[in-house]
């Protein structure tokens, strides 16, 4: 617990002093996340239905849009239906934006605050390293993961004995290929995986590689093979996001998963303007757990959900 | 038989995979950020006894195996069953030589062994942990030889052969670890 409120200290400390301001936004909502993978808590309050955010990602969007800044949020998101060694359904997300950076710039910081943090807990420096999407899966599997086809990439994932994936979609092909086989032989230290693919751009913006690949500005940081942080080169077309929300939607309904109301708040501030951002959300109990060696969430949470 | 869902998955828990019963002995929860969640779950084949390992997609369900384990009692063996009997109903169980396996070099009669059960028929056999059994064949004891610490082969009363130290002589009882098949001790009358 002493940790933690030093980790919790540091990092206020670290934004107060580059200008970035902290927001508080509401963890409980009219509308939530549409992504297919994500589950919302849904809740009630004075007669409406709700949910509990998985992100701050909507609210603080609201803000940028009405030109607030560079901002964090340090606080409890909550997401249904993850438990786990990694995992718990409520646990603490530090996210924050930079307006006018893109995600290489916001990469760099990401890099600067670790390497601070190392520095003033006397620990040795960590190696740092960046690798594309495509060139982990050249590595691993020989196969550029935005060319090949679907069936290609399910083939593979048969073969490494998960018969049941033969229909999988793309997205998920590449996901499990990734946590199967690439993310256990990442090299130690801080990996920056970015330009994921394309159908895993969620809020990103998409740009083409020279030979015609498409692929978003999305990277992910992994901390001793651990993943730790999700960020993007934030899209900022109010059209093209509300059409990916409603592509999520309709994948949703496919899964037979629950439909959630579209945050038309978000695509109203998106439609007055965006400005250009990157942003990125980090987790601080799996931080915690990388920076003492623990292995399991529950350790360094005050109470783990079994105790709840 | 009820099916489970990958979220009900707990160690100890029993299914069915590919027609066999398995047990799960480990279940981890798996999710990228923002992609599909999986369990990678290793179980037991009960039948073979490999530990295998295989990837859910979080939610799949698999058929609950109707396996048990029951303490019971170890009666005797004819040469082709071994018998045990429930010690509440005195129902009594035979279970195949392939069932009884290792177990049955550590079988003594009225000792208590865990008998899993599969569709009502046994499927394995675990000895107690600890098991004491007299030493019937060895060769003579070597007074004064202890403080080497040396050892030598050892044959019980139900057919095992296990490693003791140089003092002990037929006829001594004997405490034996039966994961390991070590010696743990003399036992004292």
């Amino acid at each position: 617990m002493l940790k933690r409120a030093q980790l919790l200290a540091f990092l206020r400390d670290f934004f107060a002093q580059r200008e970035v301001m902290e927001v508080d936004t509401p963890t409980l909502a009219r509308a939530s996340v549409t992504d297919t993978n994500i589950h919302s808590i849904a809740a009630s309050a004075n007669g409406d239905s709700c949910y509990l955010q998985t992100s701050p990602e909507y609210f603080m969007k609201r803000m940028l849009a009405s030109g607030i800044g560079d901002i964090y949020y340090l606080g409890k998101v909550f997401r249904d239906g993850e438990q786990g060694s990694r995992h718990n359904p409520e646990f603490t997300l530090l996210e924050w934006y930079r307006v006018g950076w893109d995600e290489h710039q916001l990469m760099a910081e990401i890099e600067a605050l670790i390497g601070l943090l190392l520095q003033q807990l006397d620990r040795p420096e960590l190696a740092v390293s960046r690798i594309s999407y495509r060139d982990c899966f050249i590595e691993a599997f020989n196969i550029d993961p935005h060319h090949c086809a679907l069936a290609e990439l399910q083939e593979l994932a048969v073969n490494l004995g998960y018969p049941s994936w033969c229909n999988e979609s793309r997205a998920n092909c590449l996901d499990l290929l990734f946590s199967e086989k690439i993310e256990p032989k990442l090299p130690d230290g801080l990996v920056f995986v970015y330009d994921y693919p394309a159908c895993q751009a969620a809020l990103a913006q998409t740009k083409l590689y020279g030979d015609g690949a498409l692929v978003s500005r999305r990277f992910e940081v992994f901390l001793n093979r651990m993943e730790l942080a999700n960020g993007y080169f934030e899209l900022t077309d109010a059209a093209e996001q509300r059409q990916r929300f409603e592509e999520d939607l309709m994948a949703r309904a496919a899964a037979q998963r629950s439909q959630v109301p579209l945050d038309n708040n978000l695509h109203q501030a998106m439609q007055a303007g965006l400005p250009s951002c990157a942003g990125v959300a980090l987790g601080v109990d799996r931080l915690l757990m990388q920076l003492y060696g623990i292995k399991s969430i529950d350790r360094v949470l005050a109470f783990g959900w079994e105790r709840c | 038989m009820a099916n489970y869902s990958t979220n009900e998955f707990r160690s100890g828990l029993k299914v069915m995979l590919d027609g066999d019963p398995c047990s799960i002995l480990d279940n981890e929860f798996v999710k990228p950020g923002k992609g599909q969640a999986f369990n990678r779950v290793k179980l037991r084949n009960l039948k073979t006894g490999r530990v295998l390992e295989k990837t859910f997609k979080s939610g799949e369900s698999i058929e609950g195996a109707d396996v048990m384990d029951m303490d019971m009692q170890y009666l005797y063996d004819d040469g082709d069953f071994w018998h045990f009997m429930e010690p509440n109903t005195f129902e009594q169980h035979q279970a195949t030589e392939t069932a009884v396996g290792d177990a049955k070099q550590w079988l003594k009669e009225q000792d208590t062994c865990v008998v899993t059960l599969y569709n009502g028929a046994p499927l394995s056999v675990t000895p107690p942990n600890h098991v004491e059994l007299e030493i019937v064949e060895t060769d003579p004891g070597l007074r004064g030889d202890t403080a080497q610490g040396g050892s030598k082969p050892a044959k019980l009363e139900t057919g095992a052969t296990v490693k003791v130290p140089l003092f002990l002589d037929q006829g001594d009882v004997i405490k034996v670890d039966t994961r390991t098949g070590e010696y743990q001790g003399r036992v004292k009358d």
